[in-house]
């Protein structure tokens, strides 16, 4: 802790002795409990499968190489189907969402029950991961396409509210006044006072979404649900790994170039 | 009364100005846009017949998540939480301290050249893949259960928090930073007394936010093998106890929710 000291007697310190006390327990208490995390996993852990990993790694990565250049026909369609997904996925969320994210605002919400119901799906659409709701939905749906594109869009609906009802809370007040003094309806306020301010963040949190969803729709064949995942998971089942590593390129690269896309088209809006 | 004359130079109507001002571009835009829809619509083939199908068993399924049963018949529940909220504590733990010296060489103001690019591929890899292709891996390598999550989302955590905290550290002030090194201090005390301070209080919040993400995400890498609540919730699902299930989701949202208002407490708390 930084001191100064003079003639021996210290004359200043950064902070108080309760500060210094208070810092230390908080970092006992933690270091505790990562300790005991840490035990905890170790317990479970089977170490002899933890000291193999290097070879299987070798293994693994021999039988890798060379990609099945090959294989890339049948796995076209699966691409396509994957970029659908998070394309589809994120219209509805978008969709969903607007109106949630105006429910749940502050300064739009009609009252607060709407406002805890709003904030309830926000929190529950984000707190369940889209694989789960794939799994959930193919159950109902059935496996396919369909499937994961409605996971995606319920898990996307959350985030994308979250943002939107975030930049809505954050408008400039005084335009919305000036509509107001004009004699304009509610509706009318809402059309040209806050909507033309938010309009930006709308387009930028779904073109956010979307490159996040290409990545996301890549594993959701994993659990049935359409898209890449499904050669994914047939390939590692079949132990095809030459398949395998074709397939994590092919993902590689569709997430860059979909970032790009995105990077480009937020740069172009904002 | 007005001059009527002067009528003529105001325009009586008033349009919204469109969103995108260029009308070939906007025009183009909307009818590329159209056609993608269709397209992709075309190729989504839903299955009218089974979704008629579906609905009503849709009802049952539904039916049967309620009401959850939290009795835990086969006692596991509450130690897949456990074990997921100690893989969540300790992969967040090893990430973040894996990512801070990524991050310190992917700012491009701290790091030369060859180590920044090197730091930004590390990112970018990170990034790329889902936490839960890291742990079909993870699990292929080190077995089935926590270690393999643990290491999965380890991996997942440099790619998030290292790329912020390269971020934050580009856009802390320079001129503080100068001022610590006007006093003739070496690289490390740069770092800690003119960067540090300034990333601190937004790394604190985005740790908090990681540990919330570590824990969702636990929550799936069970399904491929990886420990935690996934795979008691892939069992319960496997086993048809949707009852179960419905009351490890329930418990999930909770944590989360939990999790979120803490966060934003400590955000508060730390700036």
């Amino acid at each position: 802790m930084p001191t100064i000291t003079n003639n021996g007697t210290e004359s200043w310190r950064l902070r108080t002795s309760k500060e210094q006390w208070i810092r230390w327990v908080c970092w006992l208490i933690g270091i505790a409990i990562i300790m005991y995390a840490w035990q905890m996993i170790s317990e479970k852990t089977v170490w002899f499968f933890v000291t193999d990993a290097p070879n299987q790694a070798a293994d693994i990565g021999a039988r890798m190489v060379p990609p099945k250049w090959s294989y890339m026909d049948k796995l076209w369609k699966p691409v396509w189907d994957t970029i659908n997904i998070a394309t589809l996925g994120t219209v509805i969320a978008m969709v969903i969402a607007v109106p949630v994210a105006f429910a749940t605002a502050r300064n739009t919400t009609p009252n607060i029950v709407v406002r805890t119901i709003g904030l309830f799906i926000i929190v529950s659409s984000r707190s369940v991961n889209s694989l789960i709701w794939a799994l959930i939905l193919v159950f109902i749906l059935g496996p396919g396409v369909l499937a994961g594109t409605i996971a995606i869009g319920l898990r996307s609906v959350g985030f994308c509210a979250k943002l939107i009802y975030e930049s809505i809370e954050e408008i400039d007040h005084t335009q919305v006044e000036a509509i107001e003094a004009t004699g304009a309806s509610s509706s009318q306020k809402m059309l040209f006072g806050i909507l033309p301010q938010v309009l930006p963040t709308i387009a930028g949190v779904g073109i956010y979404r979307w490159d996040i969803n290409i990545r996301e729709s890549t594993i959701l064949g994993l659990v049935g649900a359409g898209g890449i995942g499904l050669q994914l998971n047939g390939s590692l089942n079949t132990l095809a790994w030459t398949q395998v590593s074709l397939i994590l390129i092919v993902i590689l690269v569709t997430v860059f170039i979909s970032e790009w896309v995105s990077a480009k088209v937020r740069g172009a809006i904002i | 009364m007005a001059d009527s004359s002067g009528t003529d130079s105001y325009p009586s109507s008033w349009k919204k100005a469109p969103f995108i001002k260029n009308s070939f571009v906007r025009w183009l835009l909307i009818v590329g846009g159209a056609i993608y829809l269709a397209a992709a619509l075309g190729t989504m083939n839903i299955d009218i017949e089974r979704v008629k199908e579906g609905l009503p068993r849709a009802q049952r399924f539904l039916d049967s998540f309620f009401p959850p049963n939290f009795a835990d018949n086969r006692g596991v529940l509450w130690e897949g939480i456990a074990e997921s909220i100690w893989m969540a504590i300790i992969s967040t733990v090893a990430g973040i301290a894996l990512s801070i010296p990524v991050g310190l060489g992917a700012a491009r103001n701290l790091a030369p050249a060859w180590v920044y690019l090197f730091c930004r591929g590390i990112i970018a890899a990170s990034r790329t893949f889902p936490e839960i292709i890291l742990a079909i891996f993870a699990v292929k390598l080190f077995g089935f259960g926590p270690f393999a999550g643990f290491v999965a989302l380890a991996l997942g955590t440099i790619g998030f928090y290292a790329k912020l905290l390269a971020e934050d550290i580009e856009n802390s002030s320079a001129s503080q930073a100068e001022a610590v090194k006007a006093t003739g201090a070496n690289w490390f005390q740069w770092v800690n007394y003119s960067i540090q301070p300034q990333v601190m209080p937004r790394m604190i919040g985005l740790s908090v936010y990681r540990l919330d993400i570590n824990f969702r995400e636990s929550a799936v890498v069970g399904i491929v093998g990886g420990g935690g609540i996934g795979a008691t919730l892939n069992t319960s699902f496997s086993r048809y106890e949707f009852d179960t299930a419905a009351a490890i989701l329930i418990i999930i949202i909770l944590i989360v929710m939990a999790m979120e208002y803490t966060s934003s407490f400590m955000r508060k708390w730390v700036q």
